[in-house]
């Protein structure tokens, strides 16, 4: 298992749209996907659960991944997070 | 024939659609072929998926990118895999589809609506709209869609709700048929606002008319024929033209001080609902706003607006109007506005009960907000406040007790605001007209409701249609109840207005500057047409029609003359 401290730079926060494509990528994956966010533990390849943590712009959260495809699956969350879901 | 409430000064044809509404009722059962429901779900599932990227594509090309985007939401939402997983877990134990979808949909709703910022709990909304529109294709029910209605549809349908107007396409209305409302309903407002020919609780119209039935709508008169004959079609076109002739005539009176025959200067201001109903009122030339109703700001949201909320709003719309007037009545909640986050009790009697300034009084912390943002903003232009449904003169004291405090509190915190802001009531009920003496000698104005005057002094429910013959403001009983409200303002020296409908009623509008209006309060489409009316009147004609109007004992009568006098 493997994480990543990240802090969310898009303006939005990680709501609907942004929620929905990290959501969707980290689904392409086999291993699993949590976020870590205040006190709260959430699947991320769930759209919902994502937005019910309420993340907002200039949090800091921990991706956590575990699997085969570990490695790859956090390369694809570093992208996303970073980019700012090019929002 | 069919006979109903005009309330667009329109008129209109065109071919019926009818629409009804089916609610997705359901009972729950055990299944016991889990995994044939699993795929009527999945089934489910694929449709709505299928069924909301045709909506998303047609609203991004009509509305923007931004409305489709909401939809594509749904989309994502429908296929969470935790959303996914949890529905046919709760199918694999026994629950039908449909009980699998509400409670999973429920218990994200209830997770969601305590959030604490409002984007989250905006989702609540589209969690509700997904569930419900989900359970129609689980039930097999067509999805009331108003949306593509094709050209030239004449609208047909039990009742408007301010949900599903949101997606109408006004070009392609000719006219709209209800059977409920009337002109102070939701579908009133919206076709006046969108300049749609519409008739009101039309009795049975959904079941009189069918599907494909050539329809005129005539808005001015509240009546409906359904297949006109040639002579009727061409009866039509001829009043049609005139109509539009006499519109563009009006459009001479823009620009133009609103003044009497002999030149008695009058205010002729707009009647609005949000700050952007203000960009309305001046681009219809009004003076002013006679009337700000708050609710819109507390309805469709989860918890009460906050004051800084509140202020942002009031002083956008003092700084739209530039120095002229704009009266902002307190929050008036209770009757038939509910507002779920404010947990009115049920009453047998809303519309004798716990409502507006009675509310707003028991409720202080809540009240104390929107005054605070009131005289904040009031800094920012010619703001003065109103307070609704008052029947005792306590409650006016009351509320001026707490404006003073809040001035205390501002001056103490260093906060500008107008110190001689001007604070008055709403006249409309029978008990405020009746001690509107002593109310005169307290207040700095008063503007008289129209709607609800007349429904408390004729006790009639204006929804129900068969006591509706009885709501008019032409009973002599109202008249006699507007007249002596004006005369009470007069004698102490007060400024009065009239913010009901009434006060752009050709056939009343002489009795008004009879009587002594100084303010006429109208909707921002009947401006023009007030503005011309009053211009033709002298104050000694105006006197000389009130003075045989006033001699007249039934509506009727009251009716048949001012119907000769109108200008």
């Amino acid at each position: 298992m493997i994480t990543q401290k990240m802090t969310i730079k898009n303006p939005q926060g990680l709501h609907m749209r942004p929620a929905g494509v990290f959501a969707k990528e980290m689904g392409k994956f086999e291993c699993s996907v949590f976020i870590k966010y205040k006190n709260n533990r959430v699947n991320a390849k769930s759209l919902l659960n994502i937005i019910a943590a309420c993340i907002k712009c200039g949090s800091e959260i921990d991706i956590e991944c575990d699997g085969s495809d570990e490695q790859e699956a956090m390369a694809k969350a570093i992208e996303l997070v970073e980019s700012g879901f090019n929002e | 024939m069919l006979k109903g409430i005009g309330v667009s000064n329109e008129m209109g044809m065109g071919k019926a659609v009818i629409i009804k509404e089916e609610q997705p009722i359901y009972e729950k059962h055990t299944v016991s072929n889990t995994s044939d429901e699993v795929k009527r779900f999945e089934q489910a599932v694929d449709k709505f998926i299928e069924k909301t990227n045709v909506l998303a594509e047609r609203i991004s090309k009509s509305a923007g990118e931004k409305e489709a985007e909401i939809l594509r939401g749904h989309i994502l939402m429908i296929q969470d895999v935790f959303m996914a997983d949890e529905i046919k877990k709760q199918i694999e134990n026994g629950e039908c589809a449909e009980a699998a979808l509400e409670n999973v949909c429920d218990s994200f709703i209830g997770i969601l609506s305590v959030a604490e910022d409002e984007l989250t709990q905006q989702r609540v909304t589209d969690i509700c709209d997904l569930k419900k529109r989900m359970l129609k294709i689980l039930l097999n029910i067509e999805e009331t869609d108003i949306s593509t209605l094709p050209e030239n549809t004449v609208l047909c349908i039990n009742e408007l709700t301010p949900s599903m107007t949101a997606g109408i396409d006004a070009k392609n209305i000719a006219g709209i048929i209800t059977e409920i409302g009337g002109t102070t309903s939701h579908s009133a407002i919206l076709a006046k606002a969108l300049e749609i020919p519409a008739v009101l609780s039309v009795k049975d119209a959904t079941s009189l008319i069918k599907n494909g039935d050539t329809v005129i709508v005539d808005g001015t008169k509240g009546e409906v024929i359904v297949s006109p004959s040639e002579n009727e079609q061409a009866e039509y076109k001829t009043k049609k033209e005139n109509h539009l002739k006499e519109k563009s005539e009006l459009q001479k009176y823009i620009g133009l001080e609103t003044k009497t025959a002999d030149g008695h200067k009058l205010e002729l201001v707009c009647n609005i609902g949000n700050p952007k109903d203000a960009d309305k009122a001046l681009q219809c030339d009004g003076e002013g706003i006679g009337l700000f109703r708050t609710e819109f700001l507390f309805m469709s949201r989860l918890q009460a607006p906050t004051e800084e909320e509140q202020f942002e709003a009031y002083k956008s719309v003092a700084i739209k109007m530039n120095g002229k007037p704009v009266i902002i009545r307190t929050l008036d909640v209770g009757g038939d506005k509910d507002i779920p986050y404010l947990n009115l009790p049920k009453e047998e009697n809303p519309f004798l009960g716990y409502r507006a300034v009675r509310y707003c009084l028991g409720n202080k912390q809540l009240y104390m907000a929107q005054l605070k943002a009131l005289l904040r903003a009031s800094a920012f232009g010619n703001i003065k406040i109103m307070i609704p449904m008052v029947t005792c003169i306590e409650e006016v004291r009351a509320v001026k007790a707490l404006i003073s405090d809040i001035k205390k509190q501002l001056d103490n915190d260093g906060i500008a605001y107008n110190k001689d802001i001007q604070v008055g009531v709403m006249i409309e009920t029978p008990s405020a007209s009746l001690i509107a003496d002593i109310l005169a000698k307290e207040v700095d104005f008063f503007s008289i409701g129209t709607n609800d005057l007349t429904q408390y002094t004729m006790v009639v429910d204006r929804g129900n249609a068969d006591v509706s013959y009885l709501y008019s403001v032409f009973n002599p009983s109202v008249l006699r109840s507007v007249q002596h409200i004006i005369k009470c303002a007069k004698n102490e020296n007060i400024f009065v207005g009239m913010c009901g409908e009434a006060a752009a009623d050709k056939m009343l509008i002489p009795l008004l500057i009879s009587f002594g209006l100084d303010e006429f309060s109208v909707s921002a489409t009947s401006v023009l047409t007030t503005r011309k009316s009053i211009s033709s009147w002298t104050k000694q004609s105006a006197d000389e029609v009130a003075q045989k109007a006033m001699q007249l004992t039934t509506a009727d009568e009251v009716i048949a003359y001012l119907k000769q006098t109108a200008r």
